[in-house]
This record gives structure tokens, sequence and C-alpha cells, in this order.
């Protein structure tokens, strides 16, 4: 029973924290319909930012500057943040398309640096040994897990609370001015291009925040936990729960994590071994055909009040 | 420096090219980015190494043309497969893009392009699992041909065609009715509707013209190196860099902007090591959105 409980707190952690990546995603879609296709690249930016800065010295790469986890939250949250107000300045001024390639390519380079840049990121294998909250009572499994799920749930329930007071500040209006109606709101003087790089920014430093929580949740990172797949993981999320609803953020993501948990350990108990690797190509099909069917039958999603484009379509 | 560099990125330059004229075609007529395109070219490939089999189970092994690597059933196989990765693209509008279009968001068809793309892709991996595979494993010998510069065969043959279709294509778009009535379209849709051009043909020989040359582009890279279900992903970013860097619209534009990209490539394969490849287009990128967002030969857009 306890070991039940225990992995229910950790799958909770686990979908809380796609929650988190969907809580950015929805300040730059769903409130400012920003496109961001790189998801991946911020979530690791923010990742190995507080990886690089928390981990105890090591000797074969630069980093380990035994940082407070903390700090190395709030860190990873900046860095990301730069990384992000740079693409949107470098393409917020042309089309919409332009600032998807460009986070397109951020995802493909973040990537390359990582498996590369071994002295930095540690390469292929990545950074291990990130200090873990609470390690103290890592002897005690369930309690740990408990602990773990406390803190990662505080950071969501926090960062939900201050997006949901972010969206009716008066910021929060001038970027639903842009959306409803672009020309008016910059004929009252509201640059559109500035709001949209600081919305960007906001989103991708809470990205960011949530890539270093994953990572000190996990202990370990590697770039091949930041692949495509990551990116339409949290859009899937984000459509299912209803874009422009942070309440449907949160909710999509424990409902496709869920989804994504369950099918991975019934095609693990159907499929013979060397099936194995086949199946979970198709899991991932499954997620592209669902996002394209939301797209065309249900875009406002299914848990927030209409979303951005059921209110548009009128 | 060794030159051998010109021509390993004159070859792969010219594959990026023939694939970003889809990406700029579909940008500047049907108004999205297209994130499947590389899928295209995987699928294209695939599909030509099918039909490649069919046709040697048909017909029994076929002695290769010359000095090349492969027959005349490829050669057959590959125009097949041009025209079902067409009909691949089709189908998708049909399904998928054109209900979108409708409703008028074009951001909203980029999504479902980044979604058709990530099905497309890992339904490749399910089929034909990603370990790579080849139309042919024989090994050519590189010819030298001056300056301490080799180049195979089989290369020699890749890059005329591509001169080839390049040719056809910058011909067929300035002088037949479909090229003018896909030029003006571009230019101005409702202008195009209302003197009587029919948008659904320029709409199908859009998706016609990009899903042929992606696969054309697909099989040329399976016979030069391999052919993988991430080939298209790989080669995604650098297409996108080349549409943009030539100018959004603009085939030739298309086809230079892939030969800038696949000599800095190459140039930078030698200076700064193989890794760092695919930055380079990444870094192109940002600089021509940073100085020159319209690119060589676009117009500025509104």
């Amino acid at each position: 029973m306890i070991d039940l409980l225990g992995y229910g707190a950790f799958f909770t952690s686990s979908a809380l924290i796609f929650g988190l990546i969907a809580l950015g995603l929805n300040l730059q879609w769903g409130q400012t319909g920003l496109f961001n296709v790189g998801i991946a690249g911020f979530v690791a930016i923010g990742a190995y930012t507080s990886a690089i800065l928390t981990t105890p010295e090591t000797a074969d790469r630069i980093g380990g500057f035994d940082w407070p986890i903390l700090a190395g939250w709030l860190a990873a949250a900046l860095v990301t943040a730069a990384a992000a107000a740079f693409t949107g300045f470098a393409t917020l001024r042309l089309k919409s398309d332009y600032l998807a390639i460009t986070t397109f390519g951020v995802a493909v380079v973040v990537q390359l640096v990582a498996l590369n840049a071994q002295g930095l990121t540690g390469g292929p294998f990545g950074v291990a040994f990130i200090p873990r909250p609470f390690a103290a009572l890592q002897d005690q499994p369930a309690l740990f897990n408990f602990i773990n799920l406390g803190v990662i749930a505080s950071v969501t329930i926090a960062v939900y609370l201050a997006l949901e007071h972010l969206a009716r500040s008066p910021w929060g209006r001038v970027l639903k001015a842009l959306r409803e109606d672009e020309r008016a709101a910059i004929s009252l003087g509201k640059s559109a291009r500035s709001y949209r790089i600081q919305a960007f920014a906001a989103g991708g430093a809470v990205m960011g925040l949530a890539g270093a929580v994953q990572a000190h949740f996990i202990g370990f990172i590697a770039p091949n936990g930041y692949l495509p797949t990551l990116t339409f993981q949290v859009w899937a999320m984000l459509m299912v729960g209803g874009s422009g609803s942070n309440k449907g953020a949160v909710l999509g993501s424990v409902v496709v994590w869920a989804i994504w948990v369950g099918a991975g350990a019934f095609s693990a108990a159907v499929v013979p071994g060397d099936w194995q690797a086949r199946a979970a190509s198709l899991q991932i099909v499954a997620i592209g055909v669902m996002l394209c069917l939301i797209l065309l039958w249900r875009p406002q999603g299914f848990f927030g009040p209409q979303g951005l484009f059921g209110k548009r379509r009128s | 420096m060794n030159l051998q560099f010109i021509v390993d990125g004159l070859i792969s330059g010219s594959l990026i090219g023939l694939g970003a004229i889809g990406i700029t075609l579909t940008y500047s007529i049907l108004r999205f980015s297209n994130f499947a395109q590389g899928d295209f070219m995987a699928w294209g490939a695939y599909g030509t190494l099918s039909v490649t089999a069919a046709i040697g189970a048909l017909v029994g092994t076929t002695a290769p043309i010359g000095a090349l690597s492969f027959g005349w059933p490829l050669i057959a196989a590959a125009i097949i497969g041009m025209v079902l990765t067409a009909c691949l693209a089709l189908l998708l509008d049909w399904l998928l893009f054109a209900r979108l279009r409708d409703r008028g968001q074009s951001i909203i068809v980029v999504m479902a392009s980044f979604g058709a793309s990530m099905a497309l892709r890992s339904l490749s991996e399910f089929i034909f699992t990603s370990s790579p595979t080849y139309f042919s494993r024989g090994i050519q010998m590189a010819i030298p041909i001056g300056l301490g510069i080799r180049i195979t065969p089989d290369q020699t043959v890749m890059l005329a065609t591509t001169l080839i279709l390049v040719t056809a294509m910058h011909l067929f778009m300035q002088r037949s009715q479909t090229g003018r009535e896909m030029r003006a379209y571009s230019q101005n849709p409702a202008l195009a509707r209302v003197v009587g051009i029919d948008t659904a043909r320029v709409v199908r020989a859009t998706w016609i013209i990009g899903a042929a040359l992606a696969c054309a582009a697909g099989v040329m890279v399976g016979i030069l190196v391999q052919i993988r279900p991430l080939m298209g992903l790989d080669l995604l970013l650098p297409m996108f860099a080349a549409a943009i860097l030539g100018g959004i619209g603009s085939v030739p534009g298309a086809v230079l902007g892939g030969l800038i990209i696949g000599l800095s490539e190459a140039a930078a394969v030698q200076l700064i090591g193989a890794e760092w490849r695919a930055a380079i287009a990444f870094a192109i990128l940002m600089a021509v959105l940073l100085v020159r967002p319209m690119g060589l030969f676009g117009r500025a857009e509104r």
C-alpha cells in the first residue's frame, strides 16, 4: 500500500513538472499566440544551468559550483528567460512562422551543445549527482517521495498563482488586447513587439525553472532527455487541457502523462521484447495524430473555459 | 585547407536546395512553414526503396548503369516514388491542412504540420525500424579531378540531376501557365481569384512539386549516404535556413541558399569539426533574421 502511494506521489510529481512546462507554454501560446517548437531546448537550458551551478566540483568539466538548490533554480529561470528574450528579439518583428523556425533551431543547437561541449555539459553521458532537495531523507523512500511531491506541488502552485495574477494584471490585459485586436492596442501606444518579447521570455523562464526542478527531482540529466518528443508531449498536454487556460494546462498534463505512462506500461506488458522499440514509436504516432485531431475538432481543448481560438472563430 | 569541401558542400547544398524549394513554395503560396517537408523526404526515399525491391523481385537483378551504383530500376522507382510522395502530400492536405487553412489562422496550420511530421516520422520508424538502410552497399572509387578534389560517379550524376531539376523548375515557374498562376497567387491571392485563377489547382500544383522534389532529394541522400527515418528531420533546419536566406518565394533563391549553407557546413566540418555541423544552419539563419530578414531575393514582408 505504501509502495503504491509512493508510486502515486512519484507519478504526480512527474506529471506536475510537465504541468509547469505547459504553464510556460500557455503564457507564450495560449495567452500571447507565440508558437514555440523548441520547448525541449528551453527546458534543457534550465536543467543544465541549474545542474552545472549546484553540483559539487568535478574534475573533467567546468562547473560544479556547489550553489544552493534554490539559487540554481533562480539562475535557471533567468538564463532561460535571457535565451528566450534573444530568440524573441531576433524574430518577433517578423511573421510568426519565423519564431517557430527559430525555436526549432534553438532546440537543435541546445541538443548539439549538450552532446558535444563535453567540458561544460558532460557530453552524451550528461551530468550526474545533481543534489536533490531534502536528500537527507533519501533512505526513507516513501517519505522522500512525498516530500518531493510537496516541493514540486508548491512550485507549481506558486507559478500557477503568479501566472493567474499576471493574466489579470495591467500587463496581462495588454497581452489580451494585442491578441483580440492588435491594431487597437498598438494605436493606444502599446508596443506589440516589446510585450511579446516579455511574454516569450517569461514563458521561457517558467520552462527553464521546470527543467531545473526536473533535473533535481531525477538527480541526473543527459541530452536524450530533451529530444523533440518532449516538445510534442507538452504541446499535446496544453492542447488537450485547452490553451489559454492555466488550469487546463495543468490538468491536461496530468491526463496526457497518465495516458502516456499507461500506454507504455500496457505495451511493455503485451508487446514481445524485440518489438518494444517499435511499439514506442507507435506511442509517438498516437500523440501526433491526437494533436491533429484536437486541432481539427476540438481546438478549445477539454478542461479550460473556451480557449483562444474558440473565441476567435465567431 | 583541402579543397574537397567544395564538392562535398555543393552536393549536400544541392540536396538542401531541392528540399527548400518545397518549403519556399508552401510558404509563399499556402502561407505556412511546413515542418513535414523533411518527412516527405524520408517517406519518398523509403517509398522508392520499396518500389526498387518490388521491381527487383519481378525482373531479378539488373546490371548497374556504367560506373554508377544503381541501374534503371532505381530510376523508375524514383519516378514512382515521386508520384507516391505527391499523393501523400495531397492526402495530408485533404485530411488536415485544407480544413485548418479555411479557418484562416496560419499558425494553427504550422502546428498541424508539426504534429503530422511527428506522426509520419514515428510511423516510418515503426514500419522500417530506426536502423539505416541503403540502396546499394557497394563502395565506389572516387576519381581525382585535380586540385586534390575527388568525386564519385554517383556524385557527378546527382549534381547533374539537381541542375536539370532546378532549371526545369525555374522554367516551369517563369514560362508555364501553372507557374505564372502560382506566382500570381503568391503575390496576391484575392486578386488571383478575381482574374479567374483556379486556386484549388494552384494549391495542388504546390503540393505536388514540393513533395516530388523532396522525394528526389531524399532518394539522392539515400544513394549518397543512407536512408533513415530521421534523415528528413536532420535536414529540416538547413532547408528552412536556405529558404529564408534565399528569400521566401524565390526558387533560385532557395537553391542558392542551399548551396551557401551546404558549402559553409562543409567548410565548418574542416575548420571546427564535424560535430558542430548542424549549428552552421542556425548561425546563418540568425544572421539573416537579424541583418536582412527578407533574404537575398525576397520582397519585404507586409
